[in-house]
């Protein structure tokens, strides 16, 4: 069975009269335990598509399916990582993490003995996360990366099937980003989870995915996709390979093609020419 | 798994500007007096607050003792003072506080009471707030004192006519901020509850209201405040006790130093009660002022 599967998905808005095309026609298989990331241009619908997956936006027409079931709304079998914001301010970092054991859609079907282990589910995340020291620190304590471990753990700790990630490293800067890569590869794998991974980073797209996804805007649809030539388990230093340079180089080559940035770099140079 | 980044500690902070023989940068630099948004020691905070309220008084004293104002317009500090001391010993200065203490509080914690929910229903469902933040805007601008009629008219005389003023003064305002305090909790807090089952019940209780509630706590400091404006006006409705309603007798007799008695008392429980809202600030929400 697939993990989420997207048919004929279309999301329009805006007036009647001049529509905005979203998303435009988006077919999507993603495998049990797949790692998929989404690259695009900006206003490629990535993150629109990603918010429908989520169950937070709804589509025009088309139908998505998440685990078999189609997606009215959202569901505890998929949980998401946010760019920022997201965590509770007034709850401590273990807090924030137990925070779903509060919700009566986890309890309902939770057994007196999964309850229990939840509390060690808990302490192992945060053991997983590297957040042990800072259990019962508030979310304003905390760097952006270590905030952002919170709020993996947090969606982890409802045992999700999906994981779905909107730039959750965007604000990040690039060493906490590499370290964050590497933990989330880590802990994707430990939870055999399925990962729909939005980013504009390309290096990133490539060294997380198992499979990149190219979209394009106006209207927004899936453009191409590319399998990753790297071995399961990543390291940092094949991103140097050449396999890996490659495939980075003819993503960008197609994110450009594909947006309006050709009509800039042509601007620039007309600018160059009459300064000179 | 790696883990460079130490968990609570910043790591050291590079030190270029030593190695080139310079001193490290001034950190006082943020203290200045006139910087932008700069910091300030809190004795120096106090020590100009002091003044501030200091300079004023001073300026009374000087204005009353060599200035050529009649006293009718402007009595000294000292004949305020004492008659502050006859309202105190002969009169009923502690009984009048009381009693627009109740009356002040009493009104304001009604709205509270009911602009809490409406607020938390008009900044989360659209629809509430497309049904009654307009017709809250086309009140609010109408005068409490006009209601004054109509108050009559509707609770009588008695305590509750008070009551009802300052709750007319302060009510509509009062929802409006409420509301504005619950459309500013961030969306992604809301959205993450979704993604983990939240209903809309658990989304209200367990985001919404805990997010929104510092938020909440100033509202209710500011229109604590507003409340008291409307003290003078409440009494004017056949009171015979109460600050107002003694500035307003204090009027009719031309007692100068009992008016300015009664507008600096009501001055000071409001500056009071205000202190007492921002210690519970600060006690209530500790994860606030972490960011070290």
């Amino acid at each position: 069975m697939q993990a989420i599967s997207c048919r004929k998905v279309c999301k329009v808005f805006g007036p009647a009269a001049k529509p905005i095309v979203a998303l435009q026609n988006i077919n999507l298989d993603i495998a049990e335990g797949e790692f998929v990331t989404l690259v695009g241009a900006s206003g490629c619908g990535k993150s629109t598509l990603l918010r429908a997956l989520a169950g937070l936006e709804s589509h025009s027409s088309g139908e998505i399916y998440a685990s078999g079931a189609p997606v009215t709304g959202p569901g505890i079998d998929r949980a998401m990582v946010f760019q920022h914001y997201s965590l509770f301010p007034w709850l401590d970092v273990l807090d924030n993490i137990k925070f779903t054991r509060q919700i009566a859609a986890h309890i309902r079907e939770r057994t007196s003995a999964e309850v229990e282990m939840a509390s060690g589910r808990a302490q192992a995340l945060l053991q997983v996360m590297g957040l042990t020291d800072a259990a019962h620190a508030y979310p304003n304590q905390l760097s952006g990366g270590m905030q952002q471990r919170v709020a993996i753990a947090r969606a982890l700790m409802g045992r999700p099937r999906i994981l779905l990630m909107d730039e959750p490293f965007g604000a990040l800067d690039a060493q906490t980003r590499e370290v964050m890569h590497d933990l989330i590869l880590h802990v994707s794998q430990l939870e055999r989870c399925t990962v729909v991974f939005v980013t504009h980073d390309v290096e990133e797209a490539i060294y997380l995915g198992h499979r990149v996804v190219l979209m394009a805007p106006r209207p927004g649809r899936i453009e191409c996709e590319y399998p990753v030539p790297l071995p399961e388990l990543r390291a940092q230093h094949m991103k140097y390979t050449p396999a890996f340079l490659e495939l980075k180089s003819r993503i960008i080559g197609q994110i450009r093609a594909t947006s309006g940035i050709k009509t800039d770099s042509e601007l620039l140079e007309k600018l160059a020419r009459r300064s000179a | 798994m790696s883990s460079p980044e130490s968990i609570g500690q910043a790591p050291a902070a590079p030190r270029s500007v030593s190695a080139l023989g310079l001193p490290p940068p001034m950190r006082r630099d943020h203290q200045g007096l006139w910087v932008i948004r700069g910091s300030m020691s809190s004795r120096r905070y106090w020590c100009l607050a002091a003044i501030g309220l200091a300079l004023p008084l001073v300026g009374w004293f000087a204005l009353a003792r060599f200035g050529t104002v009649n006293p009718v317009f402007l009595p000294g500090p000292a004949a305020v003072a004492r008659s502050a001391i006859h309202w105190l010993t002969r009169g009923n200065l502690l009984d009048d506080t009381r009693i627009s203490i109740y009356r002040v509080v009493a009104g304001w914690a009604l709205s509270a009471l009911i602009a809490l929910p409406l607020g938390l229903l008009i900044g989360t469902y659209r629809t509430i707030q497309a049904l009654l933040e307009p017709l809250t805007d086309f009140i609010r601008y109408m005068p409490a004192a006009a209601f004054i009629p109509l108050v009559m008219l509707w609770v009588g005389i008695g305590e509750s006519a008070k009551i009802a003023i300052i709750f007319i003064g302060t009510f509509f305002q009062m929802v409006l901020m409420m509301a504005e305090d619950v459309r500013r909790v961030p969306m992604a807090q809301i959205e993450a509850a979704q993604t983990m089952g939240a209903t809309r019940a658990e989304i209200l209780e367990k985001v919404i209201l805990p997010s929104a509630k510092p938020a909440l706590l100033d509202t209710l400091r500011i229109t604590m405040g507003w409340a008291w404006t409307y003290l003078v006006v409440a009494e004017l409705v056949a009171a015979n006790t109460g600050l107002g309603y003694a500035i307003l007798k204090a009027q009719r007799f031309l007692e100068t130093e009992r008016i300015f008695c009664g507008i600096i008392i009501i001055g000071l429980i409001g500056m009071a009660m205000d202190q007492i809202f921002r210690l519970v600030h600060r006690l209530a929400f500790p994860w606030l002022q972490t960011r070290t």
